[in-house]
């Protein structure tokens, strides 16, 4: 647990993070909270020469809570978005959702901006974002550019992102009605088993809409549109409830790990994501 | 003077005696990030070392390239095998009568062993030496099954065949197969295949305790220094035995025992994992030598989880046999021993499978037969006792799983045959069908009282009623009532029979007074987290009326420490705790002889009572012992030699056998396979009581070790040979969120043989927690017709069972 010498950075603006990209390319990694690139680095898993600490960058520490949008700036961690009780408010899940990462002492260093950034299927603020149809905004030489966080992912830790741009905030559109973000875990810090994202809109008696996303279920966070669809204009219903997660199954392509083997993660994803809806719906 | 106001009662309060739940004296320290751990120690010069380790599981090494390694800056040396083989060093022996590559010697056996040791001026330089040693391997067919291994034209070890490929004797006789280690019998075979041939009811069952490790939070490490001006080594270090280490060290150095010393310090715990000797000691050692600088080696957690030494990975067969009406007539135990790549077991030498053969239980088996094939395989080596006497968690698992199977088949409530099958208090002193004689006990009296405490009678009829509700698809949850009666044997040992590698298991305290009524005493055994320091002196306080605050206690340095064998097994109370109340009345005795001096009566005219000598019949005489303390130095007492020293060492006539009766109540979400546990009942019977406050810290932590090991806590390897849960995000270390409440409770039944009548308790609660998790989970699926599945019942598992009864719809 010994990283290979690196050199260290502490920039103060973006410009000067940005120009140590440039002149470095693929051996230069910015870091956040250290929490998942540390750890790589001590296995000698993750060759990073030149090392960026954006902790000195201003400006990427807010959260902003507008009329039709929320806005987290990418440093802003785990805790402070279980400690604002102006955004658990506005977006309860992201709070339920934070609550289930990790423990307090990961939570204090881990940022948004970094969960989301990194790649790892097994982080839970992707599924998470997909969920909230969030964008995340990046930067990098040639200025600011705003990708989806439904398009982001590409496979385990690969990303729309470039590799000399710096993901900077997150926008979450206001959601709507009810919310549950459920996560079987085996103990205390521990990534998913599974977990799922739900929001959903009652208009009337029916499902206005619903979004469903699910993590660590592939190499990638999955949202799955189809399994949202299939509650809209019902009563959220057994038979509703089972079409999503027949929708939600055909998403998925779990793999087995010691969490267990393929068909258990699958019977728990359709479990999980039972309760999310449930507990969701009657939320809404 | 105070005395003369004191109440008798105040002067017992004020010594913080036995049965005080006097707080741990460590705390302070430990508490504020002040203890002194090996990882502390940082002396001028000092040097780093480390393991370039194997990837492969089964390889042969064909090249060592070091030359690129030595390039880089800081680091001084690579050491190999073909460096210590001169020495005679690239081998040493293990406790358990086999031997174990200190380096690899032209192959290597499993995923992590030691191949080259890169020694530099720091951690840093010296990870970057072992990136840069290249290591050529060519890889061979891999066999981690114990079965396979039995059945393979693979040979693991060179050294177990001779030159015709003929399987040679190995330490504890013959051998069946080269990868076969040794077999080991207990008991009566052709009577036990009679009684259970013949039986009304027949019960069998096979089950695998897996491979875990005992993972104390602070690795194993040493820092070793080579004095060459007076040819003095000084060896810090994470020892559970120092003086065994010590002994150790100067049989394979060839360096005299008197210039080496060696020096547990703080330790973070053991659990078994620090008993025996590894090769980083070695290595540092050598490199010490070499050099003439110190040098530090520590394990990381995954050098810890992956190489030094694992636990359990027993494979039991069991048949058990009963009368119709449930009283059980024979026991038939075959064990298939999983011991890796070298036999590294902590156990004392004449019992290769340890105490395994107390798997009689606690009940009255009249006749039974115990059978232990160890085998190689390509793991790491291993074989400790986890927070356990030798085994004894398997022998419990074994018998606790064996009873509630034999219960099923006799459609019969487990406590019920419990009951009728437990060794009567009127049978004590016992001799069990395999040998051991049971000390004391009052089994009857501790089940009726847990039965009651927890209504026995209404758990099952609630459970009854959940699998109804089940049925009727009224919920998802079931519930699991999980049972355990444990009997350990513990304190190690009667040396006529207890030794590890020749040295007798024995331990020692030495009592120094001083002149003003306080005292300092150093024992052979080394706390890693026990509380020594606090409970020894509670009992030296109740033995010569010093009060606890006032005696300082001292272990783990070699050149001021009695010698004793350490720490482990259980056996710091029952031994040294004996040979501390020995020396302490050999104290006493001296302190009654100048009290009757001073108080110008007879020897046998005064009394011990309580912190003094009392004249017999006139209590207004008397003398404190803080008043003899300092006449035994300052006054010339005719016949008497100044001062008041004693030295005990302590050889038990018998080990001490602590008992309890634990339940368990577990909610199961039959689709998850989330357990969640809801009530956790845990009656101890350790005999006399020191401490009631650090025996329950004692039985808190040894349950949630046991909850560790009962629903989760793994080294699994896949099929070649790679250990799939090296770091603490795959092997389950559970933390204060997945612990239940646990409710403790007591029975006292001394030790008949004990000097206090104590026997012992750090062991138990994971002794007899194992299996009464795990039951809690098999009795959910009772009704369902679940008979036995293996541990770890970790989620997957759990769901799996659900599902293969076909509760999943």
């Amino acid at each position: 647990m010994i990283p290979a010498a690196f050199e260290y950075y502490r920039p103060k603006d973006m410009a000067g993070v940005l120009s140590i990209l440039e002149e470095h390319g693929d051996d230069a990694r910015v870091m956040a909270g250290g929490h998942s690139l540390i750890p790589m680095m001590k296995l000698r898993m993750a060759d990073v020469p030149h090392l960026i600490d954006l902790q000195d960058v201003g400006g990427m520490s807010d959260v902003s809570i507008g009329s039709d949008s929320i806005r987290i700036g990418a440093l802003v961690t785990q805790h402070d978005i279980i400690d604002n009780d102006a955004l658990a408010a506005a977006a309860p899940i992201l709070r339920e959702a934070a609550l289930q990462i990790a423990d307090p002492q990961v939570r204090y260093m881990g940022t948004v901006g970094g969960n989301v950034a990194n790649g790892d299927p097994g982080n839970d603020m992707p599924g998470l974002m997909q969920c909230l149809g969030a964008t995340f905004t990046v930067v990098g030489a040639d200025g600011e550019r705003d990708i989806p966080a439904r398009d982001f992912y590409e496979a385990a830790y690969m990303t729309a992102r470039e590799d000399d741009e710096v993901l900077t905030a997150v926008t979450i559109p206001m959601p709507h009605g009810g919310y549950a973000y459920e996560k079987q875990k085996r103990k205390i810090g521990d990534y998913a088993t599974a977990a799922a994202a739900a929001q959903i809109v009652k208009g009337g008696t029916t499902c206005a809409s619903a979004s469903i996303a699910m993590t660590n279920l592939s190499d990638t966070p999955v949202f799955s549109e189809a399994a949202g669809a299939a509650l809209v204009g019902t009563s959220v219903d057994d038979a509703a409830i089972k079409a999503a997660i027949a929708a939600m199954l055909g998403d998925i392509d779990p793999t087995e790990d010691n969490r267990g083997p393929v068909a258990f993660k699958k019977h728990v994803a359709g479990v999980i994501l039972r309760r999310a809806i449930e507990r969701a719906w009657s939320r809404a | 003077m105070k005395d003369d106001v004191t109440s008798r009662e105040e002067r017992i309060e004020n010594l913080k005696g036995m049965g005080c739940s006097r707080k741990r004296v460590e705390d302070a320290r430990f508490t504020q990030g002040k203890g002194n751990y090996v990882d502390d120690v940082k002396l001028d010069g000092m040097l780093f070392g480390d393991f370039v380790r194997s990837p492969y599981a089964h390889a042969r090494i064909k090249n060592i390239e070091t030359a690129a390694a030595l390039e880089v800056p800081g680091v001084l040396a690579v050491l190999t095998a073909a460096d210590l083989e001169p020495l005679g060093l690239h081998w040493m022996p293990t406790l358990a009568g086999d031997k174990q590559m200190v380096l690899a010697d032209g192959k290597v056996l499993f995923q992590g062993q030691e191949v080259a040791f890169v020694v530099a001026e720091d951690r840093y330089a010296a990870a970057d030496g072992i990136e840069a040693v290249e290591v050529e391997y060519e890889e061979l067919e891999v066999l981690v099954d114990p079965f396979k291994a039995l059945a393979s034209d693979v040979v693991l070890r060179e050294d177990t065949v001779d030159e015709t490929g003929k399987p040679t004797d190995g330490a504890h006789g013959p051998r069946k197969h080269p990868n076969h280690i040794f077999t080991w019998e207990a008991g009566d075979k052709g009577p036990t295949f009679e009684v259970i041939d013949a039986a009304e009811v027949v019960a069998e069952e096979t089950m695998y305790y897996h491979r875990t490790h005992p993972c104390p939070l602070e690795t194993c490490g040493c820092v070793a220094s080579m004095d060459k001006v007076n040819g003095k080594l000084t060896l810090w270090g994470t020892f559970q035995a120092p003086h065994a280490i010590r002994t150790i060290v100067s049989l394979i150095s060839g360096l005299e025992e008197h210039n080496i010393r060696v020096i547990s310090p703080d330790i973070g715990g053991g659990f078994g994992n620090k008993v025996g000797a590894y090769p980083g000691y070695v290595c540092s050692v050598v490199a010490s030598i070499v050099t003439g600088k110190p040098v530090k080696w520590i394990e990381d957690r995954m050098d810890n989880l992956m190489t030094t030494a694992f636990a359990r990975d027993y494979w039991m067969k069991g048949r058990i046999s009963a009368t119709k009406e449930g009283k059980i007539t024979g026991l038939h135990c075959h064990v298939t021993a999983d011991h890796g790549g070298f036999d590294a077991c902590a156990d004392p030498t004449k019992f290769p499978a340890g105490f395994m053969n107390i798997c009689t239980g606690s009940y009255d088996i009249p006749t039974a037969f115990l059978e232990v094939d160890g085998v190689y395989t390509n793991k790491a080596p291993g074989g400790v006792s986890y927070r356990c006497s030798f085994r004894v968690t398997e022998a419990v698992y074994f018998i606790e799983r064996m009873i509630e199977v034999l219960a099923i088949k006799l459609n019969m409530d487990a406590a019920e045959l419990r009951r009728i099958n437990f060794i009567r208090k009127e049978q004590f002193p016992y001799t069990a069908a395999l040998g051991w004689e049971y000390d004391s006990g009052d089994y009857h009296t501790a089940w009726d009282k847990a039965l009651k405490t927890v209504d026995y009678d209404g758990l099952r009829a609630e459970q009854a009623q959940r699998v109804e509700d089940f049925k009727a698809g009224k919920t998802r949850k079931l519930m699991g009532i999980g049972l355990s009666f444990f009997t350990e044997i513990v304190g190690a040992g009667p040396v006529k029979n207890c030794d590890i590698l020749g040295l007798g298991m024995f331990d020692s305290c030495e009592i120094r007074i001083h002149p003003t009524g306080s005292a300092i005493a150093r024992l052979g055994t080394i706390s890693q987290g026990q509380g020594h320091a606090t409970t020894f002196a509670q009992i030296l306080a109740s033995e010569i009326g010093l009060p606890a605050d006032s005696i300082t206690i001292e272990e783990g340095d070699t050149d001021t420490a009695p010698y004793g064998l350490g720490t482990y097994g259980s056996r710091s109370t029952p031994v040294a705790g004996a040979a501390t109340a020995m020396a302490g009345r050999k104290i006493r005795a001296k302190a009654q002889m100048i009290a009757a001096y001073l108080l110008e009566v007879h020897d046998d005219d005064v009394e011990f009572d309580v912190d003094r000598f009392v004249v017999k019949g006139a209590p207004e005489r008397f003398k404190t012992m803080k008043e003899i303390a300092f006449a035994s130095y300052n006054q010339a007492i005719p016949g008497i030699e100044p001062g008041l020293e004693a030295v005990s060492y302590y050889d038990p006539p018998n080990m001490t056998y602590p008992f309890g009766a634990y339940v368990c109540v577990m909610d199961i979400d039959v689709d998850t396979g989330v357990t969640d546990i809801r009530r956790f009942y845990a009656l101890d019977d350790c005999g006399t009581r020191i401490n009631p406050m650090v025996i329950e810290g004692q039985v808190h932590g040894g349950l949630t070790e046991a909850l560790a090991v009962a629903l989760g806590q793994e080294i699994a390897y896949d099929d070649m040979g790679n250990v799939k849960t090296g770091t603490l995000m795959d092997f389950f270390l559970p933390t204060a969120w997945e612990v239940p409440n646990y409710e403790t409770d007591f029975t006292v039944t001394p030790s008949p043989h004990h000097p206090i009548g104590a026997k012992g308790v750090g062991e138990s609660p994971h002794v007899g927690g194992v299996p009464c998790f795990s039951n809690a989970v098999q009795d959910a699926f009772r009704a369902f017709g679940n008979t036995h599945t293996n541990m770890p019942h970790d989620h997957w598992r759990i769901w799996k069972t659900a599902n293969e009864l076909g509760l999943h719809g």
